[in-house]
């Protein structure tokens, strides 16, 4: 299947790609893909843009429509397209540091407004690229190279930030856990408003070896072994859930989406003011 | 029951040898020589789909097509 996923909807003379052996931000790319396919709607009404990043290259290797913009502003990128074009499907695909930090304004703010956009934040817990940074979402105590004593700082739940600042779908999804992850993905596309998949990756070059956490297949395992489902998590204590990820659905609710409130007052003026 | 199992195809091309499809391959089919995927035994291969779902480089699938 992954093969005529592959030959569908990538660019071919791409590949290989630029991500590091083992990274998780290939087949979460192919997951996304998959999810489109199961949706079967045209190439040319889904519009993917990105950001800066490992996982902003993204964009580079699929073969729709799609804009690399600058750093933190793919989410601003995307409102306006989907403003100017409502009829679009309008896809983000940035990372944790581009969607949490340099992003993080637009982020809340397009959750609070409830636009009709969809984000996979490939959540690899460092900035890559870079050199392997702390991001927002590094867990508290880990290192990274700015962060060599242990990292000070509170961790950001993605999940929980985009549920918080009006989201109307969220979900986290993963690495291994393909199947669920695509369904998720596929549910977070039908939904009509903010839609948010924290989609947690594995970083082996940087993450794993500043952390200890062995090479790519060990990183994947330990998402095997660790993750709860969002809806048995609801039944155990914080100290159960402690070191473990939540896997699944977290939030979802039918909020009025942004486009359509805005056709409203466009409507009330069509034939003069009444 | 042979005939139903579908072939297992390689493009080395694309592997980057990390070595997941061999930590997650329930049958050991496979494993790394020269930092590319090599299949050492295919009569072994079940067909579960794991090395192809977590390939990040889309170098190790199944084909489609009834085989052996």
């Amino acid at each position: 299947m992954t093969h005529e996923i592959i030959e569908k909807y990538f660019r071919k003379d791409m590949m290989p790609h630029i991500f590091c052996p083992g990274c998780g931000h290939g087949v979460l790319m192919k997951d996304i893909a998959c999810a489109i396919d199961k949706l079967d709607v045209d190439k040319d009404k889904i519009c993917l843009v990105s950001g800066i990043g490992c996982s902003s290259r993204a964009t580079g290797y699929m073969d729709f429509n799609t804009i690399h913009t600058t750093h933190g502003r793919a989410i601003a990128v995307a409102t306006g397209i989907k403003m100017a074009n409502p009829e679009l499907m309008v896809i983000v695909i940035t990372g944790d540091g581009d969607a949490a930090a340099i992003g993080g304004n637009h982020f809340i703010h397009a959750a609070r407004r409830n636009i009709d956009l969809t984000v996979f934040v490939f959540n690899n817990n460092i900035y890559g690229m870079t050199g392997g940074q702390f991001s927002p979402t590094t867990p508290t105590d880990d290192y990274g190279t700015t962060a060599p004593y242990g990292n000070i700082d509170q961790d950001f739940d993605i999940a929980d930030l985009a549920k918080y600042s009006g989201a109307t779908f969220v979900a986290r999804g993963s690495v291994y856990h393909v199947d669920k992850t695509i369904r998720l993905m596929e549910r977070a596309m039908l939904h009509k408003g903010f839609s948010v998949v924290d989609c947690m990756s594995n970083c082996p070059t940087y993450y794993g070896r500043k952390n200890h956490k062995g090479k790519a297949p060990d990183m994947i395992r330990w998402q095997k072994d660790n993750a709860v489902d969002s809806k048995k998590a609801e039944t155990m204590t914080d100290e159960e859930l402690t070191g473990k990820i939540i896997i699944g659905e977290t939030h979802h609710d039918n909020r009025e989406e942004y486009t359509a409130k805005y056709q409203k007052i466009k409507d009330r003026f069509v034939g003069g003011i009444k | 029951m042979a005939s139903t199992l579908k072939t297992l195809f390689v493009d080395k091309s694309l592997c980057k040898g990390c070595g997941i499809c061999v930590a997650f391959c329930p049958k050991s089919v496979l494993n790394i020589s020269n930092e590319k995927v090599n299949i050492i035994d295919e009569t072994l291969c079940i067909g579960c789909g794991m090395c192809e779902k977590l390939c990040p480089d889309y170098a190790i699938y199944l084909n489609e097509k009834e085989g052996k």
